[in-house]
């Protein structure tokens, strides 16, 4: 998705607005802003900077600082698998072997279609159900090596 | 006025003063790296860490550069224990920065040799220590806030925004003035000055003096000087000399 100039400043214009051009809301509209885009681009960053008239350096300080934010395109489904302890002990290892294998890419990158982005968490709260896989917000629980490829399916 | 004791001495210093500026009026000398009197007070280096005793009794290690002056408190800035804690803190700053000669003449001064940590590749933090020194100047002091710190944790590093965008620098060069390790270069050469940060480089372009013909101050800290003063840009075409002469 490529989008002018114009188009990102009306995307961003209304994100603004909610956060009522607060300087302060900055982590607000980063946020809004990545789940409007799905990373920050550096014109989206700019814009911000500009519209709020707060230095470039700061957006881009606090956009690096939490690892939630990423300046990188991601996949259109976010996959994320559990590694924490309860996890860990039933398998979490094998699952995520088997996502890397499934989609070629190791957590922290994206499949080359831009369909998937990987990463690893630790711990979700939900160890009852472990081993654990969260794909865009939808958890998987009881995840096996053979229940890998099917859940995959669902997301295109 | 507060009231109080530095190494046994009574001293007397304004209310907000922080500890160590009331120790420097006494010239008693506390090491610091992070400090300077243009920019607020930090606390990154920690070296000016002294020891404290409240007025209830309380006792225990601040960074005098943070700390403000209270009634009745009595402050030791050379204790056995600061001094081991100092020799500590250099010697983790050193392990950042080993090849750094600032950095060894303060650990000399404060009695360590070598760092007893294992020692980072030199090339990764090219000798800063993440001060913050650079980016209150350019912050407070000029007002651009150019540079910042990027990155969270040991991946933390001073930098321009997306490493190449250097848009908000005016090329004056306060960070390389202030900078207390020279981790940044700034050289001036065939009109153009360039900065070597530790994670990126610059380069801006030198204006020339109407009069004498030398490259006198980069382009663009003209036009933030006439913005700033509100002189027109012509006064600023001579270079400081040029124009002293005539109002001579």
């Amino acid at each position: 998705m490529k989008l002018t100039a114009q188009q990102l400043k009306n995307k961003i214009k209304p994100i603004l607005g909610k956060n009522h051009n607060d300087p302060a809301m900055l982590v607000s509209i980063l946020q809004d802003t990545q789940t409007e885009l799905g990373y920050l681009p550096r014109k989206a960053l700019a814009e911000i900077h500009k519209e709020l008239n707060i230095p470039l350096t700061q957006v881009y300080g606090v956009a690096t600082f939490f690892k939630a934010f990423s300046l990188e395109p991601r996949g259109r489904h976010q996959i994320q698998v559990c590694m924490g302890t309860a996890c860990h002990v039933r398998g979490a290892e094998k699952i995520l072997d088997t996502v890397e294998r499934e989609l070629g890419i190791m957590p922290g990158e994206n499949d080359k279609d831009l369909r998937f982005s990987l990463e690893t968490v630790n711990c979700v709260g939900a160890c009852a159900l472990g081993p654990i896989v969260i794909v865009d917000g939808d958890y998987a629980g009881e995840m096996k090596i053979d229940k890998v490829k099917p859940l995959l399916k669902n997301y295109k | 006025m507060v009231k109080l004791t530095i190494d046994g001495r009574q001293t007397e210093a304004k209310e907000g003063a922080m500890v160590l500026d009331a120790a420097r009026a006494l010239n008693i000398y506390i090491p610091t790296l992070c400090a300077h009197e243009s920019v607020s007070a930090y606390g990154a280096c920690r070296l000016c860490t002294v020891d404290i005793t409240t007025r209830s009794g309380r006792n225990r290690m601040v960074t005098s550069c943070l700390y403000p002056v209270e009634e009745g408190l009595a402050v030791k800035t050379t204790t056995e224990k600061i001094a081991a804690h100092r020799r500590m803190l250099i010697q983790l700053l050193l392990a950042r920065c080993p090849e750094s000669p600032e950095l060894k003449a303060m650990a000399k001064k404060l009695g360590a040799d070598d760092t007893p940590f294992p020692k980072e590749d030199p090339a990764k933090n090219h000798n800063c220590i993440l001060c913050a020194l650079c980016t209150r100047a350019c912050d407070e002091v000029v007002g651009q806030s150019a540079i910042s710190f990027v990155n969270r944790g040991v991946a933390r590093e001073m930098a321009i925004p997306f490493y190449n965008d250097s848009d908000a620098c005016i090329a004056c060069g306060s960070c390389f003035y202030i900078c207390p390790t020279n981790a940044i270069q700034m050289t001036d050469k065939n009109g153009k000055r360039r900065f070597v940060m530790p994670h990126n480089t610059m380069e801006f372009e030198l204006a020339q003096c109407a009069q004498c013909g030398r490259y006198h101050l980069p382009k663009r800290q003209i036009a933030w000087m006439a913005k700033k003063s509100g002189q027109p840009l012509e006064f600023f075409a001579r270079c400081i000399s040029c124009r002293e002469e005539v109002r001579l």
